[in-house]
């Protein structure tokens, strides 16, 4: 009886260790299912339309508003630390590559989780809970085709042209800053960040937000479509999408990164 | 022809369906009648395959129906209206109605498609100006009637009805017996039926199968249904409390 009890967290600990690997396989396996199907025909492009309205175009105000005040504030901070050895005229340098590499898709990708992969669950859920996944299915349409593929799709293309508006905003809110705050030189500012931002710097951030908004339509695909019953049950999915899609978003940045860190 | 040879069918440790056994004719009308709860809902979906068994064979002329070899086109055959509606709340009316015509091997024209889609609704009992209306601004009984029309509109050959007049009123009930029936005799489709409604019973079936306890206690046609001698469908044709089954389920 002891021994079993002093076994306890250790049992707990295997118990939690096997559904987390159960869960990763399942993931898995939906991810493949999503890819093969991506290809294969009938596509929906209405439904593919109406997504990147509701994820691309819908997300701009949040997006925006988002990589403002974060382009500002980096200005501020970025000017504190150079002052404390004389390299305040780094600002634009450091607002543009922390934009652009880092800040522009992290921040995109994780309001766009808040935003999207919340809806995507609540809506695929409360489909799975009313029949209505079923009643596609007698209706000859693949739910993954259906729904899913152009719901990836379309977050898998407008995160990159939203964090790219994000990244346009944020050095934006950084010259705002620069100029009326902290003194700095508009047409310098300005020069700076052009002559300072390679290529690769842009390109390496646009493919972080591609791989983000993938991870947060999938997210949200998967949980709906793994709804438990009832009102409960959908709210769990939709909290579920947003968790696991911000952790991951977070976990694919840093492998992201050190992948581009030699470019 | 479907037939069912002891189908199984088990949500965790709750053991739905013990070996179901039926046969439903081409061209007929089969109702099914049986306590709430008992998995009639299931053994539809079983037929579908939007369930799978865990044992036992479900054939469609004589073709394995659990893995079809081509399931679009085994699916193209049926129709089916579900218990809750399960109308897609994103899409219009006509939309819902004409969601297999918009789509896929039977698409046509939007404007066709629209045509047909208030057709079918007026078959319903519905009008034109439901058309444009989502789901969610309709009452329950219209959302059902929607359902009806989205299931019948591909005219498909053979048609699942799960309570398809539960929350009307007597008269809609009526319209909707009469056109189950219509179906069945005019266009010869083939009708599996799951209602409570002993008028409905009545009006549709040509013969009845009983669910209880998972497995089919009595099958056989609508005017035996007063005197079937079976203990099952006496209780329940009577309503009766005592009996065979217990009422606390
Ligand atoms: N997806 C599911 N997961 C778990 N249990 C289920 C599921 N679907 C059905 N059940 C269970 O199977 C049993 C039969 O359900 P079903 O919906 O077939 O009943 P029914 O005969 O159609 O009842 P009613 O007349 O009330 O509609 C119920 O006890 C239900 O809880
Ligand atoms: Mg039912």
């Amino acid at each position: 009886m002891k021994g079993a009890r002093l076994l306890d967290p250790l049992a707990g600990l295997g118990a939690s260790t096997l559904g987390l690997l159960a869960a990763i396989g399942r993931v898995a396996f939906y991810l493949a299912s999503t890819l093969s199907h991506v290809l294969r025909p009938p596509f929906y492009p209405r439904e593919f339309l109406a997504q990147l309205m509701v994820i691309g175009y819908f997300s701009l105000p949040v997006v925006g508003l988002t990589a403002l005040f974060t382009g500002g504030a980096l200005a501020l901070q970025i000017y504190v630390g150079g002052a404390r050895f004389n390299a305040e005229s780094v600002v634009p340098q450091i607002v543009a590559i922390g934009m652009v590499r880092e800040l522009g898709p992290v921040l995109t990708g994780l309001m766009v989780a808040g935003r999207v992969a919340s809806s995507i669950a609540a809506e695929i859920g409360t489909m799975k809970v009313t029949e209505q996944i079923d009643a596609l299915v007698t209706l000859s349409t693949n739910p993954m085709k259906y729904l899913t593929v152009p719901r990836v799709l379309a977050a898998t293309i407008a995160l990159p042209v939203l964090a790219a508006v994000g990244d346009a905003i944020g050095i934006f809110g950084g010259y705002l800053v620069g100029i009326t705050r902290l003194d700095l030189n508009a047409a310098t500012y300005l020069k700076n960040t052009a002559d300072f931002l390679e290529t690769a710097d842009v390109i390496s951030g646009l493919v972080k937000a591609a791989v983000f908004g993938f991870i947060v339509a999938l997210m949200g695909c998967y949980h709906g479509m793994n709804s438990g019953r009832g009102a409960q049950g959908v709210g769990r999915a939709t909290t579920n999408a947003v968790v696991s899609s911000s952790v991951l978003i977070m976990g694919a940045n840093y492998l992201l990164t050190q992948l581009f860190f030699a470019t | 022809m479907i037939e069912l040879i002891d189908v199984h069918k088990s949500f965790g440790k709750k053991h739905v369906l013990k070996g179901v056994n039926l046969r439903v004719e081409k061209g007929e009308s089969m109702v099914i009648i049986g306590g709430s709860g008992t998995g009639k809902s299931v053994l539809l979906k079983c037929i579908l395959g939007l369930v799978r068994p865990e044992k036992g064979r479900i054939l469609l002329d004589g073709q394995d129906a659990i893995r079809p070899s081509d399931r679009d086109a085994f699916l193209a055959r049926f129709g089916m209206l579900f218990q809750g509606g399960a109308l897609f709340d994103s899409l219009p009316v006509w939309q819902n109605v004409a969601f297999r015509l918009l789509r896929g091997a039977l698409k046509r024209p939007r404007e066709e498609a629209r045509r047909i889609a208030i057709d079918k609704l007026a078959r319903v009992g519905l009008g034109a100006d439901t058309a444009d209306l989502y789901p969610a601004e309709l009452s329950g009984g219209m959302q059902k009637r929607v359902g009806l029309a989205r299931a019948i509109a591909a005219e498909p050959e053979i048609i699942f009805f799960d309570e398809p007049t539960t929350g009307l009123d007597p008269i809609l009930a009526g319209v909707i017996n009469r056109l189950i029936r219509g179906i069945v005799e005019e266009m010869g489709a083939t009708a599996v039926t799951i209602t409570h409604d002993m008028t409905s019973v009545r009006a549709i079936a040509d013969r009845v199968a009983m669910l209880h306890d998972g497995v089919i206690q009595w099958v056989g046609p609508v005017s035996q249904l007063d005197n079937s001698g079976n203990p099952y469908v006496d209780q329940f044709v009577h309503g009766r409390e005592e009996g065979p089954i217990e009422a606390l389920r």
